[in-house]
């Protein structure tokens, strides 16, 4: 094992804390609480970023540094909860399906991306193949919440936090993207969020709740020509009261 | 490049100004005028391109390849919002949306087209990647447009799924970019495609391949391959009908053709290793996955949109395919087949659209007799679909030809699926189409206004590029299939 220099193992520890946050946010059953997960997660991202512009004397990463602060770790948590101070979800809370079992798949993803990455990273470069493969799980991680969260405002922070693994590898492993690209990135992701917002209230006007696993009218199973009230509801007909 | 910047700036600014644009029926015309405005400039480049052979710019690079793809894109641009002026203000009229939802829509329709335009163009797979997902923003509220609770959930499942398929495809981008600063001193050219193309051979085998494989499901997802493609029907299906023409028109070609660019960088890099031909491996498997899973869903629709939808992803599994295959007639056919694809499916939601409109539904039992009640709608879905199903003398069947021969050359025992996969999605067209188009119609159906031009112009190229394909656009295509496959087709 070769011996890393001071920064680098700086950078890997806050990296590693940003892998714990993602753990944290797939399993975290208060909403809010959930939210300010995410906001520290994107704070860390912010200060790798700073780390490693001082450690590379790179001076456009100091911008991108301060961009990631102020949209992902100010910004998008603040519009998340006054999202969710606007439709009453403040307490809401969401117990996971077999919490067991995907924490347990978020460990085997950490594996995996640990996996995938070892052939890819020559052997001398122990820093870039922890800082590659901590990012690829974050994303992955990010991945595994929006599959198992039914819940929409919690799909969305998963979506956040694999943008915030892309932003990780990109910044840690290349020394941060050409900044047209990056700005870009951050537009998209910005709007995104904003219409995120606006599909929370389509959504709760259509289905008068927010679990996303009810929306499920569009299906290649043949439904019978259905009579005026569908099977829709019928099979979690006390769900709605709890989810608001 | 003034041709190119006026193609760009003209959605921009037409899409900014009709955000702000009150009047509804100046809004349909100001629409198509930006449309053609865009097509003029498309032209225009590619008289230029014709010319230079490569336009280049620091972020911009048009070459033979895309810039057939511009000129497709900016057709069916304008084709589409001939049909959307009065489908749309039908629609409005019927108080299905808003005002408001309208000046969305037009906005939007622009900021599509701009996303189209921009990704086809740019030189930099950063700002590929920027703009397919924009592509995906300014669609996702024209699917919930209607607000039904289908329309919001088909809405919600686009977003979150090219959302995650998208997310892949930059953390694939930033492999790219990771094998890229080992070659490339410039940082700021670490994302040129160009660059990264002429030095592609240096690049690290081992990370293009795992970039390779991100890249392909993000992409994928946006091109429709199974078993991603499970947005693509709800999103075409519930989404007015206009946006259905458009995003199988050219959102697909868009995301298939950021695909087929990173297969040529893969290609390059991993053409010294022992598995040199990886990405066209892959891209043959999804490809011919998703063709025989779509032929086979398409006899079970009962949604006349979905059962188109799945019709195109049926063919985006061929194209995708070919493209595998690679060698220059499979190349040649999978871009001709792109042509026709588009310019056929365009026209068949166009039909689609008139059709829903008479029949009051869009549920293929309750759509019937459309020929004794409107014959003009009747005739053109009948045509649309015998040209879609590749039949002579329309231009599908001279690209499925051409294909199927390709194919024949290099890996015959796949002709036999392709051939199976064919007839199977023929059948589950025309078990459909029939009484669709020749049944008893309902009592008191009343033919709608419609306005076939967009479909007769689209069938008309459809069939006389079966017929014969002009010159020019034999060079043209020629030229591309020479960048790609590195060989000419003649």
């Amino acid at each position: 094992m070769t011996q890393l220099p001071l920064l680098q193992q700086f950078v890997l520890l806050l990296a590693a804390l940003a892998l714990f946050l993602s753990f944290v946010l797939l399993a975290q059953a208060r909403l809010v609480a959930a939210i300010h997960a995410f906001a520290w997660q994107g704070v860390l991202v912010a200060a790798v970023t700073g780390v490693v512009a001082l450690a590379g004397n790179a001076h456009h990463l100091y911008f991108s540094a301060g961009l990631t602060l102020v949209l992902k770790g100010l910004l998008i948590p603040w519009m998340l909860h006054r999202l969710v101070r606007r439709l009453e979800l403040s307490r809401h809370t969401e117990l996971l399906r077999h919490p067991a079992l995907v924490i347990m798949a978020a460990v085997l993803l950490v594996i995996f991306s640990y996996w995938l990455v070892e052939p890819m990273v020559a052997q001398g470069l122990a820093f870039t193949r922890n800082i590659v493969a901590v990012s690829l799980a974050v994303v992955l991680i990010g991945l595994l919440m929006m599959v198992f969260r039914q819940q929409a405002v919690a799909q969305v922070l998963g979506f956040m936090s694999m943008e915030n693994g892309l932003f990780l590898a990109a910044v840690s492993a290349t020394a941060g993207m050409p900044l047209v690209v990056e700005l870009g990135v951050a537009f998209d992701v910005l709007v995104a969020m904003v219409l995120f917002g606006v599909f929370f209230f389509q959504i709760r006007a259509s289905i008068d709740s927010l679990n996303v696993d009810r929306l499920n009218r569009l299906t290649e199973v043949e439904i019978p020509p259905s009579p005026p009230f569908s099977r829709r509801g019928a099979d979690t007909p006390t769900a709605t009261g709890a989810s608001k | 490049m003034t041709a190119l910047l006026v193609m760009v700036l003209t959605p921009l600014l037409g899409g900014l100004v009709l955000a702000l644009l009150r009047p509804l029926a100046l809004a349909g015309w100001f629409n198509l005028a930006v449309s053609l405005i865009t097509l003029g400039s498309a032209a225009w480049l590619a008289w230029e391109v014709a010319a230079a052979g490569v336009i280049a710019s620091t972020y911009f690079r048009v070459d033979a390849f895309n810039v057939y793809l511009v000129v497709l894109t900016a057709f069916v641009g304008v084709t589409t919002s001939i049909f959307s002026r009065p489908y749309m203000r039908h629609v409005c009229a019927s108080g299905k949306i808003s005002a408001m939802s309208m000046r969305i829509y037009h906005s939007m329709y622009q900021a599509f087209m701009l996303t189209m335009l921009v990704a086809l163009t740019t030189d930099n797979l950063g700002v590929l990647w920027v703009a397919i997902e924009g592509a995906t923003l300014a669609t996702v509220l024209l699917v919930s447009l209607y607000r039904t609770p289908e329309a919001v959930e088909a809405a919600w499942k686009y977003f979150i799924l090219c959302g995650v398929g998208i997310a892949l495809a930059l953390f694939g981008t930033v492999l790219t970019y990771f094998a890229a600063q080992h070659v490339i001193a410039d940082p700021s050219a670490g994302l040129t495609w160009s660059v990264l193309y002429e030095r592609a051979y240096e690049l690290n085998p081992t990370v293009m391949r795992i970039a390779f494989v991100f890249l392909l499901v993000g992409y994928g997802t946006k091109v429709g391959l199974v078993p991603m493609h499970q947005w693509l029907p709800d999103a075409h299906s519930e989404g007015p009908t206009p946006m259905s023409a458009v995003l199988s028109g050219l959102l697909l070609n868009v995301a298939l053709y950021a695909v087929v660019r990173l297969k040529m960088l893969v290609d390059g890099s991993l053409a010294g290793t022992t598995t040199p031909h990886l990405a066209g491996a892959l891209l043959m498997g999804f490809g011919l996955v998703s063709f025989m899973v779509a032929g086979l869903f398409l006899h079970r629709q009962r949604d006349i949109k979905r059962m188109f939808s799945y019709s195109s992803i049926e063919h985006m599994g061929l194209m995708t395919f070919a493209f595998g295959l690679g060698g220059p007639l499979a190349t040649f056919g999978a871009l001709l087949h792109m042509l026709v694809h588009s310019l056929t499916k365009s026209a068949i939601f166009v039909t689609v659209g008139h059709a829903t409109h008479i029949a009051g539904t869009q549920a293929i039992e309750r759509i019937r007799g459309l020929i004794r009640t409107q014959p003009a709608v009747g005739w053109a879905l009948l045509f649309g679909v015998v040209a879609i199903a590749g039949f002579p003398p329309f231009g599908v069947f001279t690209s499925e030809f051409l294909l199927l021969t390709a194919t024949m050359q290099t890996q015959p025992w796949f002709t036999l699926a392709l051939v199976s996969g064919l007839a199977i999605a023929f059948a589950g067209l025309f078990r459909h189409l029939h009484p669709m188009v020749y049944g008893a119609a309902p009592e008191g159906q009343q033919p709608v206004s419609a306005n076939m031009l967009p479909v007769v112009i689209h069938l008309g190229l459809v069939l006389w590029l079966g017929l014969s394909i002009p010159d020019f656009l034999v060079i043209w295509l020629n030229r591309a299939t020479e960048l790609i496959a590195g060989a000419p087709v003649l």
